[in-house]
């Protein structure tokens, strides 16, 4: 395992992350601000359709703070196996000419979806305190310190999957197809638009439990809104879960970048 | 073999394969592959294999590499040379890293800089400055390190005005040089360039390969060297190894590899004058004339000395006005030249034709040429054979021109006859 390899190159690590902020909003007119205006006008149309017309409830929350919350959270670990899922190929011209330690550029894109991340959380922040003032959410401040292992769970998954996928799609590419599939269904199987609270019995529950991203979401929830279920079963499975998927993916990974420029 | 025997050691290749499989990679492979994984897994024979023919190629696999042992001490530097899918790059990449041998290890002593492309990383909306910490770092360096460099680097690049610029607005060049700029001033024991000499202008090379000589003689770098242009390799290698499908066939002094290389090439067209299994690409070629022997007495000339050739032709039918044109090349597969024979006529069967090519504007040099042999049929050009790269000749520098070896780098191939001074008149108004 060369992890320690991956630390020496952190400089690289940095300057990927540089790059991919500087690329992204190339050629925009409204620049960077579309960090903060992608996540209101999801959570804006959230609360349209789930909210207003199909009437979903979202235990007591105002129905924007609940969808933006959960919405940020979710981009997050989107992004980190999103991003990580196309790595080999995105980046095969690059790797086929040049040896760098090539879990830099998972850590990057984890790096850059964090620092994309915090920016949501402050906005989160803005809106909950002023509607923490006006008496409509009780946030669990003291619980806040969580959101450390919240975070590296999260991108622990992410990252995990995403450099498995990656692995696996540099010789059959199907996969790649089935990501975006995976992930919209992952998306609703998750207490994303919903609390876990509303899902009361049967089989739907005990999947929702035992789903890993549930307790990363509700967790989060609880700290920022101040209403949310974090069941141990939850918690057992998004530590194992993380765990295997991570040291999987990093192993895999590591057979894989020897020879994967032979098969891209 | 150069006597460095006591030198450290800088790379160590042993027994290294390099197998690639051919043809489309994922036809249906999951299921084979399954299957094939099930098979070793009991130890049975592989399903999927295909038992072939004893030689490079196995069935669809493809020994891009086979059985190399090369020893590379510190502060050498080496060229490797080879036509076409010889197995120059692929080595490259093992040592760099890029892609794991099949077979074999490889051990390198010290940290290295490969550059198989110039410019890898670099992205066109970054500046200059941007893309020397972010190719850099690719390479192997730290920030600081780049820090401690960042001026010289600049300054070798001569693009100092443009540095804050994108370099998506620079010219060829100028990319060019800032990468390798970057690459040139790496802290790194061992240095790996395939061609990226080749693009820049002259006077850019040269001062690339200066850097090279440099970072070899003063700081004691391994220099791995990789071209089709001899003149680059004879500056600056001092040992060659010569590859040919997969396997290294020659292992020293420059001069000789490249002299070695360029026989080899003759030779492995089946050759020493022989046509009968050459295979013809070019279309369009009439066939009722066909050479089968192209043959040179003298392979190494002396300077003013004519080149003497026979080709031994089978005509099918009686030919009137049939000419033979070579085209010449020199040993950077640069061509320099061209010529034409008289007409002459050819009886039905086969035919000596005995040739005779002043040469004597031709500077110190490998030479290879392609052959054609065409007539005119209502004036219309007809040709009826081409051979390429089959008249192989050198021409030895037997007498100083003006006191000076030849520099075909700086001079060219041809020797132009001396200047007349047609009048001296001193000037009057003083």
């Amino acid at each position: 395992m060369n992890l320690g390899e991956v630390w020496r190159y952190r400089d690289l690590i940095m300057l990927f992350t540089k790059r991919s902020f500087k690329l992204m909003y190339k050629q925009t007119v409204l620049g960077p601000l579309w960090i903060v205006i992608s996540p209101l006008l999801t959570s804006i149309i959230y609360t349209v359709i789930f909210g207003g017309i199909a009437g979903l409830s979202t235990n007591g929350v105002p129905k924007f703070l609940f969808y933006l919350c959960s919405h940020s959270l979710w981009v997050f670990f989107a992004d980190c196996l999103n991003k990580n899922a196309s790595a080999f190929l995105t980046n095969a011209n690059i790797f086929s000419k040049v040896y760098f330690p090539r879990l830099t550029i998972p850590v990057s894109n984890v790096i850059t979806s964090g620092i994309q991340f915090l920016i949501h959380s402050c906005l989160v922040a803005v809106l909950i305190i002023w509607s923490t003032i006006r008496g409509d959410v009780h946030p669990e401040w003291k619980l806040l310190p969580l959101l450390i292992p919240l975070l590296l769970f999260t991108a622990m998954m992410g990252l995990g999957l995403g450099i498995l996928v990656s692995s696996v799609t540099t010789k059959y590419r199907d996969l790649s197809f089935l990501v975006g599939f995976g992930l919209s269904l992952w998306m609703y199987s998750t207490p994303v638009i919903y609390p876990l609270s509303q899902v009361t019995g049967g089989m739907m529950r005990k999947m929702l439990i035992w789903n890993p991203m549930t307790a990363p979401m509700e967790l989060f929830r609880l700290i920022m809104l101040g209403k949310g279920d974090v069941l141990i079963q939850s918690v057992i499975s998004t530590v194992i879960f993380a765990a295997a998927a991570f040291a999987a993916g990093v192993m895999v990974f590591n057979r894989v970048e020897r020879s994967f420029i032979d098969t891209v | 073999m150069i006597n460095d025997a006591d030198r450290p050691i800088a790379i160590q290749i042993s027994g290294v394969d390099k197998i690639y499989r051919i043809g489309e990679v994922g036809r249906g492979t999951l299921q084979a592959d399954l299957q094939s994984w099930w098979a070793r897994k009991r130890g049975r024979e592989d399903p999927n294999s295909i038992i072939g023919e004893p030689e490079r190629k196995y069935g669809d696999l493809f020994y891009a590499l086979k059985g190399i042992d090369l020893t590379v001490h510190q502060g050498e530097r080496l060229g490797l040379i080879g036509g076409n899918g010889a197995g120059k790059s692929t080595l490259l990449k093992l040592i760099s890293r890029v892609t794991a041998p099949t077979a074999g290890t490889i051990d390198l002593y010290g940290r290295v800089t490969s550059m198989l492309e110039v410019g890898t990383g670099f992205h066109g909306e970054m500046t200059g400055l941007e893309n020397i910490y972010l190719n850099g770092t690719i390479l192997g360096m730290s920030k600081r390190e780049i820090d401690d460099v960042l001026e010289k680097i600049i300054d070798f690049s001569e693009v100092r005005e443009f540095i804050n610029t994108p370099v998506k607005r620079y010219s060829s060049g100028m990319y060019v040089k800032l990468a390798f700029s970057v690459a040139a001033h790496l802290d790194s024991e061992i240095v790996i360039m395939d061609e990226v000499l080749a693009v820049g202008d002259i006077a850019f090379q040269q001062k690339c390969i200066d850097r090279m000589m440099s970072a070899a003689t003063d700081e004691n770098r391994t220099i791995l060297y990789v071209s089709h242009n001899m003149n680059t390799v004879r500056q600056l290698c001092e040992r060659c190894v010569v590859l040919d499908q997969g396997k290294i066939i020659y292992d020293g002094d420059t001069e000789e590899a490249i002299r070695f290389y360029s026989e080899h090439l003759t030779r492995s067209r089946g050759m020493a004058g022989d046509l009968s299994s050459y295979v013809r690409r070019n279309r369009g070629l009439s066939g009722k004339c066909v050479a089968e022997q192209i043959l040179t007495d003298e392979e190494a000339l002396k300077m003013d000395e004519s080149l003497r050739f026979l080709v031994r032709v089978r005509a099918y039918e009686e030919l009137d006005g049939v000419r033979i044109r070579l085209v010449v090349s020199n040993s950077s597969g640069t061509i320099v030249g061209m010529a034409y024979s008289d007409a002459c006529c050819l009886n039905e069967g086969s035919s000596e034709i005995s040739c005779e090519l002043d040469t004597s504007g031709l500077a110190p040099d490998a030479y290879a040429c392609d052959v054609a042999i065409f007539g005119y049929e209502d004036n219309v050009q007809v040709r009826h054979d081409f051979i390429s790269k089959v008249l192989v000749f050198r021409i030895e520098e037997n007498y100083r021109y003006f006191g000076q070896t030849w520099k075909t780098r700086a001079w060219g191939n041809t020797r132009l006859g001396s200047i007349r001074i047609t009048e001296v008149k001193p000037d009057e108004q003083k």
